[in-house]
């Protein structure tokens, strides 16, 4: 194994201008950043084990959509969930908020829950004895625990504000029955309960969180589609590195499961409207036969800690890592003929930031053993991303396995890139390739993985995630 | 010391005016912007009056390719010319040598506005009145007739994101956050971040935003956050005084160019301050109070304090949250006492929303202008309507008059709805 590299922080690590020596200004050593929980949540199960075997398998949460009866929209079918109980993910002293926290808020609450557990941090979310005790301390002292969870545009429960709505309704006369404003001004609003907003708001995904564990430490919610959930875990790494915290929650989640938010994604044109009777093989990503995507809803959320602290508490307690995140990059595609609801299809916006995960992980393309791409099946993007892989990988493209999942979980807007990460971090210490499945006519020359899931050297990983809007966060990782 | 990261160019599309020198003259001679709501009919709503941007505003003028952008909503429109704005002062319209891909964006930008009556309508006729529920079937049928495919995806909240790097031609690394309140300055604090970290040589940062529809101001109005004086809507945002009974709804977009200073020596740019410290943190207390002590705030504004390695009695000029709430007002004065000791009381603070109203998501970006522009002109704006100050609110605000003062410090504050918190440090 190659050691790892030392990194500095501030210096210009592009090739077009001079290093830091040349600008005269000290820098500070780069913290190194490990992924020590994983808490998914997505359409097939709860928690990294769960959700591991489902894809060593090859499972697919695809089926006929469940939330609400879809018979009348283009596309009927989803990877949903289903139902499942909030309260078991929060501490009993904070269940009464639960009321207000719609499906992505519970989604970001559950995943950042199993993500503690998973990773061993003692904070007041996961000891049900910290309020009644006075010595209480948490893995991290609440100031050096931070927070960076993506979140997308919250569409509020139809039901909830349309009993509302009706109260503003004219009552007779030849405009019976429409919206009068005046009436709901007057009246109608107060059919809704004081709390409505805070629902819809992004950013409570991570106000719920930090309150729960009591991270009291940097604080973000990104809003950028797709790129949403790699996005922040690309601040909190950059967070740790620079030592503005310790550990972070990170990640992203997202419900489109209801009919506001499905026939936006309808709109968009990215979705599969020709398979809905063929749930499971509807999600086709990064191949020849890909015809849209299928709308997913889920969270994932993972715990980065600084090596230097995890390292200590190792000593202390057993903890373990699954992987090291060496390199991250970000980056913006344009594509203006479709407004950037695709990206640019010679694939440049994609690989840039590509590239510069690599650059910052100090390794060739070729040393990548695995990639989890975005692969949302949508035919336009996936070609942009197979142009961006040729162009970053040139002729070692064909001989490193891709394993999209979005054929298993669908696209789950900003907790997409989560799912992606995950089954990147959990690849690494369990040396496997998982099985994807819908794989068989790949795109071009992509090495789509196909069943069973094999055994392979992975020392390192790239996952990237991005869609709606252009955005992008390639993260590599390597093997601890 | 890390690598410098200067300002050149601000821009902005607010209440109180459409271009930088407007507002700024606007905001010194203490103007409220605040007037009956017009975009949409509020006049029986608890709140009936916001700060809007003038209807006469147009991006198009702005825009080299308005097809483009055509459909887009209110916060992208503000957005761009607030951008375009910025990009012309720093004069990166007449400097070719830019790597576009080492221009970078951090927004931190709303949901757009809803299209709320074709959303009404569709809901209502799908409105099952006997099962007292929303029949989807029907609801489907009527929203695939009414609504229409742009006006959905613009509300997405990375859309002035998008707008801005398709206009700008911007490759580099790209970012909207959405932390209620605080988002415009916390993008600006990351923004420095990736600059210092050499992740970019340019970045544009800011924010945009309006809540000013229908669900917005019935979000609100529901939370009880707003003031309700509708009788005198003028003098109805009146931060730090007794009788404050809540914030005023505000819109617009406020936009910097920020680069690292050796990218700004190299092209010979006219630098108008420097960012130079950031905090971020959480309450970790409530979701609808802020944590009766301020930790969160105080937090913030030490973490910036010491990234910009400045004393705290260097610091002379504090742009407050200040939004006018009972809560927020005697909070932040309390968080500021913590962290500022004995010399809190000799710090003048004022809070600009008082005139132009609380424009979200976009209020830090426009604060941290005013900033600027007080350490180019040594001016500061005043808190206007303080004519009767809360006992708890016992510092200088600046009251009710701009002041010539030196300034070479300031330190600008936001706090998120949740309790997400960001502290700038803007220094001359």
């Amino acid at each position: 194994m190659r050691p790892a590299p030392v990194r500095c922080y501030g210096s210009y690590v592009g090739d077009r201008v001079p290093s830091q020596g040349a600008t005269g200004y000290t820098v500070a050593m780069a913290r190194q950043v490990v992924i020590t929980g994983l808490g998914p949540v997505y359409g097939l199960g709860f928690g990294i084990e769960s959700t591991w075997d489902a894809m060593l398998q090859g499972r697919c949460a695809i089926g006929p959509v469940q939330a609400f009866d879809a018979t009348g929209f283009d596309c009927t079918i989803a990877a949903e969930i289903g139902e499942f109980k909030i309260n078991q993910y929060v501490p009993k002293s904070y269940r009464k908020a639960t009321k207000v926290m719609s499906r992505d808020i519970g989604l970001a609450v559950a995943a950042a829950d199993l993500a503690a557990r998973d990773a061993g941090l003692l904070t007041p979310g996961t000891d049900p004895d910290a309020g009644k005790n006075d010595g209480f301390e948490p893995t991290y002292a609440p100031s050096r625990l931070g927070a960076h969870i993506g979140a997308g545009l919250i569409a509020a429960d139809l039901d909830e504000l349309t009993a509302a709505l009706v109260k503003a309704r004219v009552p007779d006369g030849s405009n019976a029955g429409e919206f009068d404003i005046y009436r709901w001004g007057n009246e109608g609003i107060n059919h809704l309960t004081p709390l409505w907003l805070l629902k819809y708001l992004p950013n409570m995904l991570a106000c719920h969180v930090t309150i729960i564990h009591d991270a009291q430490g940097p604080s973000n919610t990104i809003t950028c589609g797709e790129a949403s959930a790699g996005l922040s875990i690309g601040e909190s790494l950059r967070v740790i590195q620079r030592g503005a915290a310790d550990a972070c929650f990170c990640g992203g989640a997202e419900s489109k499961a209801n009919p506001m938010a499905f026939l936006r994604q309808i709109m968009t044109g990215r979705v599969n409207t020709n398979d809905n009777d063929k749930p499971e093989t509807a999600a086709r990503p990064l191949t020849k036969t890909a015809d849209g995507m299928v709308v997913g809803e889920g969270g994932g959320i993972v715990v980065l800690e600084a090596m230097e602290t995890f390292e200590q508490r190792a000593a202390d307690t057993g903890a373990r890592a699954y992987a090291q995140i060496v390199g991250f990059g970000a980056s913006q595609s344009i594509n203006p003929p479709t407004r950037n609801v695709h990206p640019d299809e010679s694939g440049r916006g994609i690989a840039i930031a590509i590239r510069s995960a690599l650059r910052e992980a100090e390794i060739d393309p070729n040393d990548i053993d695995l990639i989890v791409p975005t692969g949302l099946a949508a035919p336009v993007t996936d070609r942009a991303e197979a142009a961006a892989l040729r162009n970053v990988f040139g002729a070692a493209l064909p001989s490193i396995p891709l394993a999209p999942v979005k054929s298993l979980v669908g696209n789950c807007g900003a907790g997409a890139g989560g799912m992606d990460f995950i089954v990147a971090a959990k690849a690494v210490p369990e040396q496997t390739i998982p099985a994807v499945i819908n794989a068989d006519q790949p795109l071009d020359d992509l090495n789509l993985t196909t069943a069973p899931a094999r055994e392979a050297d992975l020392q390192f990983v790239l996952t990237y995630s991005g869609g709606l809007g252009g955005q992008f966060a390639a993260l590599v990782l390597r093997k601890f | 010391m890390t690598q410098p990261i200067v300002i050149t160019g601000i821009g902005c599309v607010t209440p109180l005016g459409c271009d930088v020198q407007t507002v700024w003259s606007n905001l010194l001679a203490g103007v409220s912007a605040i007037q009956p709501t017009f975009h949409f009919d509020a006049s029986t709503f608890p709140t009936s009056f916001t700060a809007q941007v003038s209807e006469d505003y147009d991006y198009r003028k702005y825009v080299h390719r308005p097809e483009w952008h055509e459909g887009i909503s209110r916060n992208s429109a503000y957005a761009l010319g607030a951008a375009a704005q910025a990009w012309r002062l720093a004069g990166l319209d007449e400097f070719d040598g830019l790597d576009r891909e080492r221009l970078g964006l951090y927004l931190g930008s709303g949901e757009g506005v809803l299209d709320f009556d074709n959303y009404a309508a569709s809901n209502l006729a799908a409105w099952d009145d006997e099962r007292g529920r929303i029949d989807s079937v029907k609801w489907a049928a009527a929203a695939n007739e009414r609504m229409d495919a742009v006006r959905e995806i613009e509300q997405e909240p990375n859309m002035p994101l998008s707008h801005l790097a398709m206009e700008f031609e911007a490759y580099g690394p790209a970012y909207n956050c959405l932390t209620a309140c605080a988002a415009s300055t916390q993008a600006i604090g990351e923004a420095t971040q990736i600059l210092r970290r050499g992740d970019a040589d340019v970045m544009i940062a800011g924010g945009a935003h309006s809540m000013v529809h229908e669900l917005g101001v019935t979000g609100f109005n529901r939370l009880t956050a707003l003031s309700t004086r509708n009788d005198s809507y003028a003098t109805a945002a009146r931060p730090f005084n007794r009788t404050r009974d809540g914030f005023v709804l505000g819109e617009g977009a406020g936009m910097l160019i920020l680069e690292t200073q050796q990218h700004a020596d190299q092209r010979g740019a006219t630098v108008l301050g420097r960012i130079t410290g950031y905090g971020s943190s959480a309450d970790a207390f409530r979701i609808t109070d802020m944590h009766p002590s301020g930790r969160g705030a105080a937090s913030a504004m030490t973490q910036a304090i010491n990234d910009a390695g400045v004393q705290r009695d260097q610091v002379d000029y504090i742009s407050a949250h200040g939004t006018g709430t009972k809560e927020n007002d005697s909070i932040e004065t309390k968080a500021i006492k913590g962290v500022f000791g004995e010399r809190a009381s000799s710090v003048p603070i004022s809070s600009i929303k008082s005139m132009m109203g609380h424009l979200i998501a976009a209020a830090g970006a426009v604060e941290a202008i005013a900033c600027v522009l007080a350490l180019r002109d040594h001016k500061l704006p005043p808190t206007i309507n303080l004519h009767d100050p809360d006992p708890e609110c016992d510092l200088d605000y600046v009251p009710n008059e701009a002041r010539d003062a030196s300034v070479k410090v300031c330190l600008s504050n936001s706090f998120g709805f949740g309790g997400q918190n960001d502290t700038l440090i803007l220094e001359k």
